[in-house]
């Protein structure tokens, strides 16, 4: 099997995922447009600046912001830096094996990251301290701990809820009266198994689904970032209704946050 | 975010800093063919992008642990050379290169038919030779007319183009300029027949409607570099299909 993140299904369980899909049905219950149960906790780590564990059924993704001064990047001496980084752990998944990020993890890390960024949350140009000298740098630390799909949404939900829980006074010399935070982006992962779109892919939904598309939307309905997975394809219509389904559950969301 | 040498306005009376229209493509030159070694190959300019692709295979695959009983593995390796932007870029695949192989890969699979080739590997060379945005949607146009080149069975060809927003307006193949101080990029690429998307990223800010606007034009531009790349094919095969008669 290409790509760790997918396992190998029975023909016979295929078979029956397949034939539920058609008929709008799901293995556990669900509906085609509904997520399994989402609970977000916020300061789990005593460590990182902001913390948070985001559980999606038995998915489970925890994510640490720590904040350090650093040098800027030349060609944005006025702003901020942001660091997104993820690590698939052994722990979490037969499949995933020690070792430097496979392409599974940097996609998902750099997925994550153009949602964060993109959605212009995180407002950079107030992280800078010194124009050219010094800025401060945000980095954020996806860890999965249990890899039952949608690591996607997971770990942009988490994300964004550790940021939110980023509490600066802990940092030594921190020169701003708060984290300059302003939206709150939701990434919302639509799978199309046989033809048909569902979101919140569990990983055996996941492992037989023909692609996969990630919008991430703002409050305003906007779009920030998209990304498309998977060896099928979609149609224009497909992406309309993925569209409507980031919308109607990226703001369930953002009601967890 | 502040940034130095931007240009105040990207977009003047409707033209773009090359003068383009927002729905105009830049000059667009491909062939098919140019390598000897390679199975297939094709060589494709698009403004100051000057992108080769080669195929090989397919072939058995090594090692054989990564072999497939049921079907081909495709191999992608999108990589920009040293000198093919302005500061020297390090050789050798980093993070960005590998999430762009990987979704190279992704846009190319749904027109394959892997499941004949059990064992066996297709392996896809794109070398950025020159970078001017848009390289990995460039990549793309290139690679499927490589994989024709190469003689491989395809449902269709593959057609990558990038569409975003510029100064508020929804603009069709993005320059370096307007890649780096736009609000959004979109890359795409599509099976054009059938209008398949098999690639799609986006970042920056779209609405809905501008969403709409960019789908829209990178289908028109999608329809223009298709039959730039059954041309190049053309140019290729029809003189020898010629002395055949």
């Amino acid at each position: 099997m290409k790509g760790k993140m997918k396992e190998l299904v029975s023909s016979v369980k295929r078979d029956h995922l397949v034939e539920l899909a058609l008929q709008g049905k799901r293995v556990d219950g669900r509906a085609l447009d509904q997520y399994r149960e989402v609970s977000v906790e916020r300061g789990v780590i005593g460590t990182a600046q902001g913390s948070a564990l985001v559980k999606l059924g038995n998915t489970q993704v925890m994510v640490g912001v720590k904040l350090e001064k650093g040098e800027p990047f030349p060609d944005t001496p006025a702003s901020g830096i942001l660091v997104v980084n993820a690590e698939l752990l052994p722990l979490a998944s037969p499949t995933f094996e020690p070792g430097p990020p496979n392409e599974d993890a940097i996609e998902l890390a750099r997925v994550v990251d153009r949602a964060i960024r993109e959605s212009q949350m995180i407002d950079l140009e107030k992280l800078c301290i010194k124009e050219g000298e010094e800025v401060w740098a945000v980095f954020i630390d996806i860890y999965v701990l249990d890899h039952d799909g949608n690591l996607i949404d997971a770990s942009v939900l988490a994300s964004v809820a550790a940021l939110y829980d980023v509490k600066p006074p802990a940092v030594e010399e921190w020169t701003l009266p708060e984290f300059p935070l302003t939206k709150k982006p939701a990434a919302v992962t639509v799978v199309k198994l046989n033809g048909v779109m569902m979101v919140d892919a569990r990983l055996e939904e996941e492992n037989i689904a023909e692609a996969r598309l990630t919008i991430s939307t703002l409050e305003n309905g906007d779009i920030c970032a998209m990304q498309k997975g998977g060896s099928g394809f979609f149609d224009r219509e497909e992406l309309e209704k993925a569209y409507e389904l980031a919308l109607k559950c990226g703001e369930e969301l953002r009601k967890k946050l | 975010m502040m940034e130095t040498g931007k240009p105040e306005k990207l977009i003047v009376d409707g033209r773009r800093l090359d003068g383009r229209r927002p729905d105009e493509l830049r000059p667009l030159r491909l062939k098919a063919g140019i390598l000897k070694r390679a199975d297939g190959s094709a060589y494709i300019e698009l403004g100051k992008n000057k992108i080769l692709a080669a195929v090989y295979g397919p072939k058995e695959m090594h090692p054989r642990h990564l072999q497939q009983s049921d079907v081909a593995v495709l191999r992608c390796r999108y990589n920009m050379a040293p000198f093919s932007v302005e500061e020297r870029k390090r050789p050798g695949p980093d993070r960005r290169s590998m999430e762009i192989s990987k979704v190279i890969r992704e846009a190319l699979e749904p027109v394959l038919f892997l499941y004949l080739y059990p064992r066996a590997v297709i392996d896809v060379f794109i070398e950025i030779l020159q970078a001017d945005a848009g390289t990995r949607t460039a990549g793309i146009t290139a690679a499927s007319v490589a994989l024709a080149d190469a003689g491989i069975p395809m449902r269709d060809l593959v057609t990558g183009i990038s569409a975003g927003k510029v100064d508020g307006t929804v603009v069709l193949d993005l320059m370096k300029e307007e890649d780096q101080w736009g609000e959004a990029d979109m890359p795409i690429a599509v099976m054009p027949r059938k209008k398949r998307i098999t690639l799609l990223q986006m970042d920056g800010n779209f609405t809905r409607e501008e969403f709409r606007q960019a789908l829209d034009l990178a289908f028109k531009g999608v329809d223009l570099i298709y039959e730039a790349q059954k041309e190049a094919l053309r140019e290729k095969y029809l003189p020898s299909l010629e002395e055949e008669k």
